[in-house]
């Protein structure tokens, strides 16, 4: 008899939830961990967008002086750095904590303290970039930090070594999870599931987590050397000293490239999941959409110097990049069309996951075609570095990322929580985003083709950006008042919602099996599946439905103990590179109980009994 | 035999390969990159440097080809020790493992005493181009190589108190695995920095 | 009507008139949507430095690629937002319709749709090609040299054919092209002049090169795109495009600005003294030099030491300030040149432009007023 991944040996023990905050710390539990992402996310992407509001405010009437320039450039560093890494990416492993063991009927991760070790340097990473602002040193140099602006010369105080640092304290726990994702999905499927049976979000996750693996390491090398320049006199980065700041560029876009896929692939998960679940239909040609998405993976480390095009590399280098980015086009394409065939011929269930859903696909589709414009080199040195580009990422990331992961969260809430939202107030909440995300975006397209550069804190009357920039600083409002709206749901969920059941969208996979919020043991027996849609078939052979799960004891599963060790090793990192950045004030000694708190916390994690 | 009670402790997986392998394999192709980084880097600053200490006059290369060497050798003692542990010899399988550790030691050393003689020499991190990617590619592979090294001295310690049995003979496979890697990668830079002048 | 829309939003109760009351809220954000695109409209000429108004043959040839891919996407766009919103109102249903067909796909379809795209983006290949190659090639002919240096937070530019230096304004002739060589002298910059000549990064290490010749004066604006730190928001130019003549006289003043050497000392010629100067002869050399109030203060207040207002010479660590008289703009291109501005700029730069390397020097108002007046001269 062959063991499963739900193995039943060890002593049987009875499954309570435990409470507290010290059960919180300690936990080892991929849900816990995925709400610990998703709270932390939305509290950075609140900071976020009060940067942004800051920035629109500053930026609404011309020649204003609401913000110094000072401020103006932390504001938009910290924006982007705090809206990519510290939201979109663990609003994504809120999603892949919770839901990849689910989809794959395992009990957890493959490393679940490992899994809390990255939540917690996450978390630190993140509680650092943005102490920064308590000591008036935000970062300041762009969220790409271009050389040799980043140079201790030109960036004199401490703000760039806090992004140095603490972008390579997130890079840790994205490797950390990249790992752990990337073992649990090859090695932790229920018995039937192949590779070409899993879940689309499973499989976006994967993509995902192979290009963190691959592309992580190549922004942490240049890390270390901009650290390095800052902080030892190396001049990898310093003409003076014979370093080329285009290898900055090069090194960060080799990163950077796939760092953006790293950002959307989720999304395309996600909204592969919503969309054939609410059109009632299978999704249409999942092998294509499994291929388009290996394929733009592969194709993204190849397209990075299109984000260099007015750097003047030569006609040779720029045609190769314009036609690879015109290439990977075709696969992206691809799968909008795929997700109008799921919804073709469908029944078309219009609830808040599927508004949210539909408007990503026409976001993304605007996205994609400012991409696609810019793609080409001549016309994109009048795009690039404009406020043109703006609206490109924004559509792509807002309109594409933020779009998706809100339909994740209306479609998951229910089984993250237990509790249903209201359906009215979510999509009052998607026409106030809609709406103040066109109106805040849109008109960046045309005030950028017709003169505005980007990161400028202010402009000159008289260019004709007056009217344009004023209509983008009320869409703003317009678009936070929408997550008023969101936070007003979930606290009325909270308090008075209805009770969720295990399956109220009449879902196609292994998670709407369980009851909602799962138990801690997820699945009570071991799940073989026969198909891409599993749920859908068991209903079909139940004759429809499928009774609602009921809680079971869970006497006789095994689970990971809960742990201190990766909080502690997290704290440990933290002060390894705590110890590098005040080096001058704690010397050697410091690394070294730095050090020893990162080693004696490996140590007891490595020898902490399990079973 | 052994691998079955190997994995009665573990479920099975879906590529037949225990979890941490593949966690260690993951983690090396990631590694890959951060020191084909480190060593692309190098590469474009070769010849770059606006001033000397230059390679030539800076290279002594047999000490450097000894410690290659006995990197090299380590990988083999190290196959040999899991070898034993896999048959339960424990004593050859400290004999072996103790070897790996020694020629870990002595590369490390040989990589301290050579960083301090091209430091006397004029060749610093801060000085030139040269200095900045050698010491920062060789100086992280050699922490990968300390880590390696009590990682595998850990491994020591908890094989003389027993506890790595036949049956926990995969805990030595995934600290060897790790060790072949930081020697292929040394495999890369010896020629790329010490040969290629 | 209005109600119904808003009574489903909140209770997202489904009444007989949902249908409608979707129809509306989409109707709104459409409108919404057509209002910002509206918004943005007029001719391009009511932007001055739109990229969309090229006035060289530069930027003609890259406006005309984009035109290609503008109205590609447009027509992409319209088709297949189109057919969202097609499927959106076509297959809306209810929890109680019947199970639709389960189909899983069509290769067919996928082939074709796959095969459309690529067929649209290799039309837009072949002219994307074709203009990269044009652009990197700098037409043969008598150019007029121009080197660009970005400094933070101003534009240095010499005229290499002439011995001349100036800085933020750029006077160039109609009818000739201009082809420029630039560096920086610190931290990335990107020179940015929409209507002529695009834009291109600027390196210490390696000069960029970028070209265009126009047939149309005028004054151009142009800004720096690459973020360089502090001021990068008010690092901006002009680039004054004028027919031969003017430009032969614009270079024919700039030289002018350049103390005049006076002829060896001899018997029987001795140098007219200009008013408000005085005469100096020291050796064989003769100095003329210019002591009104104003030619003190530079002295004095230590102007001299970063300013040149010798066109012929570079020199100072500041924007070289012949010609500044006269210029449109001062600060790095975007502050109105009015004796007011020109004086407030003198006497408080940091309150004007924060962070530059002029310091405030404590001037009293009447100090500053002369100085400007000073300037206005030159």
């Amino acid at each position: 008899m062959a063991t499963s991944v739900l193995d039943h040996a060890g002593t049987a023990a009875i499954h309570q939830e435990k409470t507290g905050l010290w059960s919180w710390i300690t936990t080892v539990d991929h849900k816990r961990i995925g709400v610990l992402y998703g709270a932390s996310a939305f509290f950075f992407f609140l900071l976020g967008g009060l940067e942004a509001l800051l920035i629109r405010v500053q930026l609404s009437r011309p020649d204003n002086t609401f913000v110094t320039p000072e401020f103006y450039n932390q504001l938009f560093t910290m924006h982007g750095t705090t809206m990519i890494f510290l939201a979109v990416m663990p609003f994504s492993a809120m999603f892949f904590n919770f839901f990849i063991p689910l989809h794959l009927g395992a009990r957890d991760v493959a490393f679940p303290r490992l899994n809390a070790f990255s939540y917690w340097v996450f978390l630190l990473g993140g509680l650092f970039l943005n102490a920064s602002f308590l000591f008036g040193a935000a970062p300041n140099g762009g969220w790409f930090g271009y050389a040799n602006l980043s140079s201790r010369q030109f960036s004199p105080g401490p703000n760039m070594d806090f992004w140095a640092i603490g972008l390579q304290i997130l890079g840790i726990a994205s490797l950390a999870a990249g790992v752990n994702f990337f073992v649990t999905i090859l090695n932790m499927r229920t018995p039937g599931m192949k590779l070409m049976r899993m879940p689309m979000f499973v499989w976006a996750s994967f993509i995902t987590q192979l290009l963190v693996l691959l592309s992580f390491p190549v922004i942490t090398v240049a890390l270390i050397m901009l650290m390095f320049d800052r902080l030892f006199g190396t001049h990898f980065f310093v003409p003076q000293g014979g370093g080329d700041p285009l290898l900055w560029q090069h090194l960060f876009w080799v990163f950077g490239h796939p760092e953006v896929y790293i950002l959307i692939l989720p999304s395309f998960g996600i909204v592969s999941e919503v969309m054939p679940v609410f059109s009632r239909k299978p999704l249409f040609g999942y092998a294509a959409m499994v291929f388009a998405m290996v394929f733009i993976a592969v194709l993204g480390f190849g397209v990075w110097s299109h984000h260099m095009f007015a750097t003047g590399m030569g006609p040779i280098a720029d045609t190769v990049f314009s036609l690879a980015t015109m290439l990977i086009a075709i696969p992206t394409g691809v799968k909008i069309f795929n997700w109008l065939g799921t919804a073709w011929g469908g029944s078309l269930q219009m609830k808040t996951p599927m508004y949210f859903a539909l408007g990503f696909i026409a976001m993304f589709i605007i996205g994609g075609l400012s991409g696609v414009m810019h793609s080409a080199p001549p016309a994109d040195l009048q795009q690039t570095d404009t406020y043109f580009v703006v609206a490109h990422f924004h559509y792509v990331l807002f309109g594409g990322s933020i779009f998706a992961l809100t339909s994740g969260a209306y479609y998951w809430w229910p089984k993250m929580f237990g509790r249903l939202l209201d359906e009215g107030l979510g999509k009052l909440h998607f026409w106030l985003m809609l709406i103040g995300f066109n109106l805040t975006f849109f008109p960046m397209h045309i005030v950028g083709l017709h003169g505005m550069p980007r990161r400028v804190y202010t402009y000159s009357a008289g260019f004709g950006f007056e009217t344009l920039n004023l209509l983008e600083t009320v869409g703003a409002f317009i678009l936070a008042t929408s997550f008023v709206v969101f936070i007003f749901n979930v606290v009325k969920s909270w308090r008075s919602g209805l009770q969720a059941p295990a399956d109220p969208w009449n879902g196609a996979t292994l998670e709407w099996a369980i009851p909602s919020p799962p138990q801690e043991f997820n699945f009570p027996e071991e799940i073989t599946v026969h198909s891409r849609d599993p749920l859908w078939e068991m209903k079909r052979s139940a004759g429809g439905r499928l009774p609602e799960p009921v809680r079971t004891s869970g006497a006789g599963i095994h689970l990971p103990p809960p742990s201190i060790w990766p909080l502690m090793a997290a704290v440990g990192v933290m002060l390894v590179f705590l110890s590098l950045m005040l080096h001058e004030k704690t010397g050697p000694v410091g690394i070294f109980i730095a050090m020893s708190v990162l080693f004696l916390s490996i140590y007891k994690w490595a020898f902490e009994p399990v079973h | 035999m052994a691998h079955a009670e190997a994995h009665a402790l573990h479920p099975a997986t879906n590529t037949g390969i225990d979890n941490r392998k593949l966690a260690i394999w993951t983690f090396i192709g990631s590694e890959c990159l951060f020191f084909a980084s480190l060593i692309s880097t190098y590469l474009v600053y070769k010849g770059k440097s606006l001033v000397g200490p230059f390679p030539k006059d800076i290279f002594e290369i047999e000490l450097v080809t000894a410690g290659t060497a006995l990197l090299l050798f380590s990988s083999l003692f190290v196959v040999l020790s899991l070898n034993a542990t896999e048959q339960g010899n424990r004593k050859k399988a400290l004999l072996w493992l103790g070897a790996t550790i020694l020629c870990g030691v002595f590369f490390v050393g040989m990589q301290v005493y050579e960083f301090t003689h091209f430091v006397h020499k004029g060749l610093t991190l801060q000085g030139n181009l040269f200095g900045a990617s050698f010491f920062t590619l060789t100086g992280f592979h050699g922490t990968h190589v300390t880590i390696g090294v009590i990682w595998l001295g850990t491994m020591f310690i908890e094989m003389l108190r027993g506890h790595v049995p036949p049956a926990k003979a995969l805990n030595l496979e995934i600290a060897a695995l790790y060790w072949h890697f930081v020697d292929v990668v040394w495999i890369v830079i010896f020629p790329v920095v010490y040969l290629m002048n | 009507m209005l109600e119904s829309t808003v009574y489903q939003l909140l209770t997202g109760c489904p009444r007989m008139d949902q249908r409608n009351a979707r129809r509306r809220s989409l109707a709104g954000a459409l409108a919404t949507f057509a209002v910002a695109l509206l918004a943005g409209c007029g001719p391009a000429s009511n932007y001055k430095q739109s990229s969309l108004d090229p006035k060289s043959d530069f930027t003609s040839m890259i406006h005309s690629l984009f035109q290609v891919e503008y109205y590609l996407a447009l027509a992409v766009f319209v088709l297949v937002e189109g057919a969202l919103l097609y499927v959106i109102l076509r297959f809306r249903g209810k929890a109680e319709d019947p199970e639709p067909e389960q189909v899983h796909g069509n290769t067919l379809v996928e082939v074709i749709w796959t095969a459309i795209p690529a067929l649209i983006l290799a039309a837009l290949a072949v002219p994307t090609v074709k203009t990269i190659f044009r652009t990197y090639e700098v037409p043969k002919g008598d150019a007029l040299q121009v080197e660009v240096i970005g400094h933070q937070w101003w534009w240095e530019f010499r005229y290499p054919q002439y011995g001349l230096v100036t800085a933020n304004e750029l006077h160039v002739p109609t009818g000739r092209t201009v082809s420029l060589r630039m560096i920086t002298q610190d931290v990335l910059h990107s020179f940015w002049l929409p209507q002529l000549a695009a834009k291109r990064d600027v390196f210490q290490q390696r000069t960029s090169t970028l070209w265009f010749r126009t047939e149309k004066e005028g004054l151009y604006p142009g800004q720096c795109t690459e973020f360089c730190g502090l001021q990068h928001g008010r690092m901006a130019f002009q680039v004054m495009a004028q027919s031969p003549a003017g430009f032969e006289q614009y270079i024919a003043a700039m030289k002018a600005s350049a103390p005049p050497a006076a002829p060896a000392a001899s018997d029987s010629a001795k140098p007219t003294a200009m008013a408000g100067t005085t005469t100096t002869t020291l050796g064989a050399t003769t100095i003329v030099a210019d002591t009104t109030q104003g030619a003190q203060l530079f002295m004095m207040k230590g102007c001299i030491g970063c300013h040149s207002l010798n066109a012929t010479k570079p020199m100072g660590v500041g924007p070289n300030l012949a010609g500044i008289g006269t210029r449109k703009y001062i600060a790095a291109g975007w502050l109105e040149n009015t004796d007011q501005n020109l004086a407030r700029w003198i006497q408080h730069p940091q309150d004007v432009k924060h962070g530059v390397i002029m310091p405030n020097l404590g001037l009293t108002d009447a100090e500053a007023q002369t100085l400007a007046a000073y300037l206005r001269q030159h």
